[in-house]
């Protein structure tokens, strides 16, 4: 068993929903304790360092406080979680005068960080600590002819995460892993837009659009993802493509833990596939 | 030289401010080669590019920079980062001409993303964490409420797959961490 310290991450219990119901679940049968960090926060994401940097760093830093008493590798399954609380975390270690600050502002609650956590994406531990190899020898249905677009969206690859930035593969691998047939396409890493969906729609609904043609166009029956926002924008922001574009996709997308669950024979409702706005049953009638 | 001494103290603050943050110092070495613009996916709409932004820093163009929509279209992909061949960070010298903007009240009106950062750091200081449905629906009565209408359906089959909870979660130490939210707020207002 190997223990770590969980973050879901604030989307993982609203529009990630999905997500923070496959993740426990896929963990426990891959013998990974997911200890869930007690009264975390928000990791101080993007838009919070975009109006206050130190604040943000603030609220970083509390969880990494709290993470460090646990003394676990800190894992969250979001992207843009791991990108702040992991850039947060290496400000803190490598600037003096800004742990110094920082901990002056945690000391008001009694707490305070040394940097002794090292903070993880789930994407990572799963394909460096558990490997493809021993997902490959839990699989229950092996998910041969299904062919499977993994979409890394950019903050687990960039700026710097363990894959290639450009190409990476490890997603690749890990559905591979499953039995898939894993769809090459060139867009695999490229932006969808984020949380600019909401405020600037136009943008990001065209990039959102250029992913899932590239992805059809090379034969991916559905996509998967690691990213909360990515899922969101690919999955329930699909329908406003095609009246926006006049195209008819109707490709579901994936959290890659809700996949490799159904791999491993979770059901699917436990899954939260009947959760996922285009819905994958059709296309995953003959695994589950 | 001297036109250079009138002007360099509210430029070189704000070059200085641009470079003090973690790698911003790396943005004086710019090659101008622009790697960054053509990595963005989303440059076509910024006033000026990331190109343009870099070199508007360095001539201090403080004022015409902070007002344009520029840093407000940066998605956080780190395409640019990840290949500017001087290891300069773009895209975190946009958040940072972000937090100056707003500091400073000099966010445009042709972008509603300052607007929806506010909405979202509204909702993670109140409640410890983000409540979605909250802030998208703070968003859009400050800002253009039959934009709403659009995403409305989609709303709804969010709403109808359990994905939009309707009341917040909250953490529980919610008065400890507004405590070392204030703190922090008066440690950099001392700044």
């Amino acid at each position: 068993m190997r223990y770590y310290s969980y973050f879901p991450g604030c989307s993982a219990e609203a529009t990630a929903s999905p997500l923070g119901l496959a993740v426990p679940l896929v963990a426990k049968e891959l013998d990974m304790e997911l200890i869930e960090l007690e009264d975390w926060n928000c990791c101080g994401s993007s838009p919070y360092g975009s109006v206050d940097k130190l604040e943000a760093t603030c609220m970083a830093a509390r969880n990494l406080a709290l993470a460090e008493k646990t003394g676990f590798d800190l894992v969250t399954p979001c992207s843009n979680c791991f990108v702040i609380l992991h850039s947060a975390n290496i400000h803190l270690k490598e600037l003096p005068r800004l742990r110094e600050q920082v901990n002056e502002a945690l000391a008001v609650a009694n707490l305070d960080y040394n940097g002794g956590v090292r903070v993880r994406h789930l994407a990572e531990v799963l394909y460096s600590d558990i490997t493809p190899e021993s997902i490959r020898a839990k699989v229950r249905k092996n998910l041969h002819g299904l062919k499977v677009a993994p979409y890394y969206g950019c903050q687990l690859v960039r700026p710097d995460g363990f894959d290639d930035p450009e190409s990476p593969h490890s997603l690749d691998e890990l559905v591979a892993s499953l039995g898939a047939d894993v769809v090459s396409w060139p867009l695999k890493a490229r932006c969808c837009g984020s949380s600019l969906v909401m405020s600037e729609p136009d943008v990001a609904l065209e990039l959102i659009n250029k992913l899932l043609k590239n992805a059809q166009e090379n034969g991916a029956q559905c996509l998967v993802t690691p990213c909360p926002l990515c899922q969101i924008n690919l999955d329930a922001f699909q329908s406003m493509v095609n009246s926006k574009f006049k195209t008819n996709y109707n490709l579901p997308v994936l959290f890659c833990t809700q996949l490799i669950g159904v791999a491993l024979g979770i059901k699917p409702d436990a899954l939260g596939l009947n959760r996922n706005i285009v819905s994958p049953m059709k296309v995953l009638a003959a695994y589950l | 030289m001297a036109d250079t001494m009138v002007k360099a103290p509210v430029e070189a603050s704000f070059v200085d401010e641009v470079c003090s943050v973690p790698g911003g110092e790396a943005i004086r070495s710019c090659i101008q080669c622009g790697v960054c613009t053509g990595s963005c996916p989303t440059a076509s709409r910024w006033d000026y590019p990331p190109r343009q932004v870099i070199a508007m820093v360095r001539a201090g163009l403080r004022d015409e920079l902070l007002s344009s929509n520029s840093m407000w279209f940066c998605a956080s992909c780190y395409t640019c980062t990840v290949r500017c061949p001087r290891d300069i960070k773009p895209t975190d010298i946009m958040h940072v001409l972000e937090t100056i903007a707003i500091r400073d009240g000099l966010n445009t009106k042709r972008s509603r993303t300052p607007t929806m950062y506010k909405s979202f750091v509204d909702s993670a200081r109140g409640n410890g964490r983000v409540y979605e449905l909250g802030m998208m629906l703070k968003l859009f009565l400050r800002t253009n409420p039959f934009a709403a209408i659009k995403l409305a359906p989609m709303g709804l089959g969010l709403l109808l797959h359990r994905r939009l909870p309707l009341s917040p979660s909250r953490i529980k130490a919610r008065g400890e961490l507004k405590a070392i939210l204030d703190k922090a707020k008066a440690l950099g207002d001392a700044q």
